[in-house]
C-alpha cells in the first residue's frame, strides 16, 4: 500500500468516527463496501477475523477497527485505522457533552436523540446480517449464530463462553 | 428518559476519585474484565465499586454517549473523566481503558498471523464470526424488546436495515436522508404533544 492509500485509509476512518452513532460496530457494513469491495485492501476472511479477535479479547470492541487497519496495511495502517477512528469522536464528545450539560431539555437535543434510536437499531441488524450474509450456504456456520443470538437474549451468559465455544464448534465441526 | 434515585448509592456515599491515576486504573480494571461487551461492567465498577456516580447519573451520561459518534464506552470515559480532572481526567479515563486491550489484541493478531495456514485455526476464526453476528443481533433485539418503536419508529428502522444491510448503500447518505427525516417527525410528535 503507497503512502496515498495510508492517508486515504487514515481519512476514511475519520469521517467513520462521525458517522460512528451507536458505536464503530454500525460501521461494519460501510467498512466492509470501502476496505474490501471498493479498495480490496483486505479480503472478506480477514475482516471477519479481525472482528471475531477483537470480540475475543478483553475491552472495547472498537480495537477490531485497529486489526481491520493491521490485516489492509500493517503496523501503519493500524495506526490510521487507530486513531482516525478515535479522534474525531472523542474531541466531538468531550465538548459536545461540556455544551447540552447545559441544555439537556432543548427540544431539539431530545428529537435528535429519539430520532437516532431507530437508525442505530437498524444499523446493529443491519450488521449482524452483512456478517452472517457470507454464510449462509454453510448451515452449520449459521446454526451458531442463531444459537448464539438466542442465548444472549435469553440468558446472562457471558459473551466469552459463546465466542469460545464457537470457535470450539468451528473447529470440531468444520465451519 | 426514567430518573430512579438508586437505592444503593445514596448522593451522601458518593465518592470522588483521587487522581486522574485512579480513574486510569478504574478503566483499565473495567475494561481488561469485559469480554465481548464493557458496559455491563462499567455500571458495576463505577456506580457499585467505587461509587463515583449515582445509577441515575451513570445512564444519563450513557443516553449521551449513545446520541454522540464514537464508542460509547469510549465517550462515557471521556465524560466522566472530564468532570472530576477536566481534560487530564478524560485522557487518563480514556487510555486506561484502551492502552492494555489495545497490546493485548495486537498479540493475538500477530500471533494469529503464524497460525492463520492451518485449517483449523481458520475454521475456529469462522466459527467465532459466526457468533459475532449472534452477538450483534442479539444488541439489536434486546433494544427493541427494552423500547418498542412506534410505526414511524419502524418504518426508519426497516428502512436503516434494506438501505445499508441489503443495498449496501454509503452510510453517510442514510444519515444525511433518514437522519433527517427521522429527526424532523420526532421533532414534529414533540410540538404536538
Amino acid at each position: 500500500m503507497s503512502f496515498a492509500d495510508i492517508i486515504s485509509l487514515f481519512t476514511h476512518f475519520m469521517m467513520f468516527s462521525l458517522l460512528s452513532i451507536g458505536g464503530a460496530i454500525t460501521l461494519v457494513p460501510e467498512m466492509h463496501r470501502f476496505t474490501v469491495e471498493e479498495k480490496g485492501w483486505l479480503g472478506d476472511y480477514e475482516f471477519t477475523s479481525s472482528i471475531a479477535l477483537a470480540q475475543a479479547s478483553p475491552g472495547p470492541n472498537i480495537l477490531f477497527v485497529t486489526l481491520i487497519g493491521w490485516n489492509a496495511a500493517g503496523t501503519l495502517g493500524a495506526i490510521a485505522t487507530t486513531l482516525g477512528i478515535i479522534l474525531p469522536s472523542s474531541v466531538l464528545a468531550l465538548y459536545a457533552n461540556r455544551w447540552a450539560q447545559h441544555r439537556a431539555d432543548r427540544p431539539l437535543v431530545k428529537a435528535f436523540r429519539g430520532g437516532m434510536i431507530p437508525i442505530t437499531v437498524g444499523l446493529l441488524l443491519a450488521t449482524a446480517w452483512v456478517l452472517a450474509e457470507p454464510n449462509l450456504d454453510k448451515p452449520i456456520l449459521m446454526l451458531i449464530s442463531l444459537v448464539s443470538l438466542t442465548l444472549t437474549i435469553r440468558t446472562k451468559l457471558n459473551p466469552l463462553w459463546l465466542i469460545g465455544g464457537g470457535g470450539l464448534a468451528g473447529m470440531l465441526l468444520g465451519g | 428518559m426514567n430518573h430512579h434515585p438508586s437505592p444503593v448509592t445514596q448522593d451522601a456515599e458518593l465518592r470522588a476519585p483521587e487522581s486522574p491515576k485512579a480513574l486510569f486504573l478504574a478503566f483499565n480494571r473495567l475494561s481488561l474484565r469485559g469480554f465481548g461487551g464493557v458496559l455491563p461492567l462499567a455500571q458495576r465498577t463505577l456506580v457499585e465499586e467505587e461509587r463515583w456516580m449515582t445509577n441515575s447519573e451513570f445512564v444519563e451520561t450513557l443516553s449521551m454517549a449513545q446520541v454522540l459518534p464514537g464508542p460509547n464506552i469510549g465517550n462515557m470515559a471521556l465524560m466522566i473523566g472530564d468532570r472530576f480532572f477536566g481534560l487530564r481526567g478524560s485522557l487518563a479515563a480514556f487510555t486506561g481503558m484502551l492502552a492494555a486491550p489495545l497490546a493485548i489484541v495486537m498479540t493475538l493478531a500477530i500471533l494469529y498471523a503464524g497460525f492463520s495456514e492451518q485449517p483449523q485455526v481458520a475454521a475456529a476464526l469462522r466459527g467465532m464470526g459466526a457468533v459475532s453476528a449472534g452477538l450483534i443481533g442479539a444488541v439489536g433485539i434486546k433494544a427493541l424488546l427494552s423500547r418498542m418503536p412506534d410505526r414511524t419508529g419502524w418504518a426508519v428502522l426497516c428502512a436503516t436495515f434494506v438501505l445499508v444491510g441489503l443495498m449496501r448503500w454509503p452510510l453517510v447518505w442514510v444519515m444525511l436522508t433518514l437522519g433527517t427525516i427521522s429527526v424532523a417527525l420526532t421533532w414534529n410528535k414533540g410540538q404536538k404533544k
